[in-house]
């Protein structure tokens, strides 16, 4: 038997120490603030998306499937008027990138992660890819421009039939290459030493290793990591520009599936975006007609983004 | 390899061998000297360095064949890096670097004729943390074999493998399972499993009890017994009642401390048979440590 050791007086006492006696003004403060910022976020998109919505409805719901199927026109009322072109150059684009921008920074990243020495070199190197990251999509427009357009270097304009969704995919990929460089290689140092050197310890080479450790466990990340780069690519216009996208009026209207149209003259979803609203000042009409471009686009980003969250979560399943 | 393996060796000490060992053969046919007749490894002033900093200095003891050899000593000796210079674990850590010369049955281990994929395949490693591949638990335990090219027969492999590490009557209904959903015990066999897997000489063991609960430990202790008819064990345990229950023999190291730069170095005190060392050590310095006096 325990007995009570304490009389009623010192009970007081020490649930009088441990009363609680303020509000806790300071967190509450704290809190409210991050709440204010994260509806501001959302508040600024829910306006975005609404005025887009409002603007575009007329064109979705009056001529969806004409909107869809028709083409870059100089009159907002012409029946004809639509984005087939755009949707056309932004998912070949897409596919472009896709193609060459992803096995060339995965590889790149895997080397640099797993088999380049740490030295003052490979350090340097790895600042620069950093800094790529971050120079202005125009540069590489200049860039585009110079190789893909004048030929420069390699004459490589023959190839890409000057202006045209070769050229502006290839520019997007070389602009994506270092984001998806950083990306993976993120996602190939975030996989634990300990599963490495269970490989090891069972006497895996080095190669095998990576290809039955590392590259599985990183798969996720590295998914997640190039297929938000590839919206970004998708979403870009500025480089495209320069590498000779049309603004105006384009005739021709591929199929969707229409290899052969690749070197033709081009147009994108961004670039659509905004010719029509430069010219909505003169005509406008062309102001309801971008806003379905940008629904169009955002939709295009939607299922890109969704399909890239599908995949990680696949691999991440297959992660255990 | 019977060609080749003469000009591996380095310094022809070890006679007494496997029989069925080519590399053993042509060692014992080269140099019949005799020094320690069952050693399996035997180390001579090995230091081991990161960067300039050395961490363990001057360690020279053999491995006696089929036992178990426990490595004890307090945190920041070295024992774990000793360890790890046996399968050549620490080429895996860019700065480190390794001196003097270990042989493995006679060769030596750090020839640079020496394939360090090939050495660990017959010296296997179960680590501190249990550390299961992210498979299925039959995958985990065919990983080495399949990795050695090995295509058939995975399945008695996997069952022999598990049966041996105990592990068998407890996952031999659910194999195609996650490794991860195991418990920690369960998974620490089942690396103790992939290890054996292989058909390795030695088990290395760096603490592989220390993440588990006593009874988990016990299971592995028992398994070790079983086991070390096959397998030379060498073990790191900070466990001392561990090192005095499973091992033969026991290494006992400390730390050094250089006052001038406050960095440790870890050195080999004794070297003797487990119940030597817990009840007439001839250092002080081991006396003092298992009696838990110090450290």
């Amino acid at each position: 038997m325990i007995s009570r050791l304490y009389d009623d007086k010192s009970r007081a006492l020490v649930a009088a120490s441990i009363e609680r006696r303020r509000a806790d003004a300071r967190g509450l403060l704290f809190r409210s603030l991050l709440q204010v910022c994260l509806l501001m976020t959302l508040a600024l998109l829910a306006v975005l998306l609404l005025t887009v919505a409002f603007d575009s409805s007329e064109q979705l719901t009056t001529r969806l499937w004409d909107f869809l199927g028709g083409t870059l026109r100089s009159q907002s009322s012409d029946d004809k008027l639509g984005v087939h072109q755009g949707i056309y150059g932004s998912m070949w684009i897409a596919i472009i990138v896709a193609l060459l921008a992803f096995p060339v920074g995965i590889g790149g990243a895997v080397y640099l992660e797993e088999y380049a020495p740490r030295n003052r070199f490979t350090s340097f190197i790895e600042v620069n890819i950093r800094n790529l990251a971050g120079v202005p999509s125009v540069v590489y427009g200049l860039l585009g421009l110079a190789l893909l357009l004048n030929g420069q270097f390699f004459g490589l304009d023959r190839f890409t039939g000057g202006r045209s969704t070769l050229s502006g995919g290839i520019t997007l990929a070389i602009l994506v290459l270092p984001i998806v460089v950083i990306t993976a290689g993120e996602a190939l140092r975030a996989v634990p030493v300990s599963l490495r050197e269970g490989a090891y310890g069972v006497g895996a080479t080095k190669w095998e290793m990576i290809r039955t450790q590392v590259l599985p466990y990183a798969a996720p990340g590295i998914l997640t990591g190039t297929l938000l780069s590839m919206a970004r690519a998708v979403g870009e216009a500025a480089p495209l520009i320069l590498v000779g996208a049309v603004t105006g009026r384009l005739g021709d209207n591929p199929g969707l599936f229409e290899v052969s149209a690749l070197d033709d003259r081009f147009t994108a979803l961004p670039i659509v975006i905004t010719s029509w609203t430069q010219q909505s000042g003169r005509d406008v009409g062309f102001a309801t007609a971008a806003a379905a471009a940008i629904v169009v686009l955002l939709v295009l980003v939607l299922i890109m983004n969704s399909a890239a969250i599908l995949l990680r979560n696949r691999f991440e399943k297959k992660r255990g | 390899m019977t060609d080749e393996a003469p000009r591996l060796i380095e310094r022809p000490t070890v006679a007494t061998v496997d029989d069925d060992s080519a590399l053993a053969q042509s060692t014992a046919a080269a140099a019949p000297v005799t020094q320690t007749p069952d050693a399996v490894f035997e180390s001579r002033d090995v230091n081991v360095y990161y960067g300039s900093f050395r961490a363990v200095r001057d360690v020279t003891f053999d491995v006696p064949r089929n036992q178990i050899m426990a490595l004890i000593g307090p945190s920041g000796c070295g024992k774990s890096t000793v360890l790890r210079c046996y399968n050549r674990m620490n080429d895996l850590i860019k700065a480190a670097r390794v001196t003097g010369s270990i042989s493995y049955r006679g060769t030596d281990l750090y020839h640079e004729r020496v394939d360090p994929v090939e050495v660990r395949r017959r010296i296997g490693m179960v680590f501190q943390k249990p550390n299961p591949f992210p498979k299925s638990i039959y995958d985990n335990v065919a990983y080495g074999p399949r990795v050695a090219g090995q295509k058939k027969d995975l399945d008695n492999i996997v069952e022999n493998s598990l049966r041996k590490a105990a592990l068998w009557e407890e996952v031999n209904d659910r194999l195609k399972d996650s490794a991860l959903s195991l418990s920690g015990g369960q998974q620490q066999r089942l690396c103790i499993a992939r290890a054996i897997a292989v058909d390795p000489d030695v088990l290395l063991m760096d603490e592989p009890c220390s993440a588990l609960d006593p009874i988990a430990t016990a299971r592995i202790e028992d398994l070790m017994q079983e086991i070390k008819q096959d397998y030379t064990i060498m073990i790191v345990t900070h466990n001392m009642q561990q090192a005095a229950r499973v091992s033969d023999t026991t290494a006992f190291f400390t730390a050094d401390t250089h006052s001038e730069n406050d960095t440790r170095t870890g050195i080999l005190v004794e070297v003797d048979t487990t119940q030597k060392i817990f009840s007439n050590p001839s250092d002080e310095r081991t006396e003092n440590y298992v009696t838990g006096r110090f450290g």
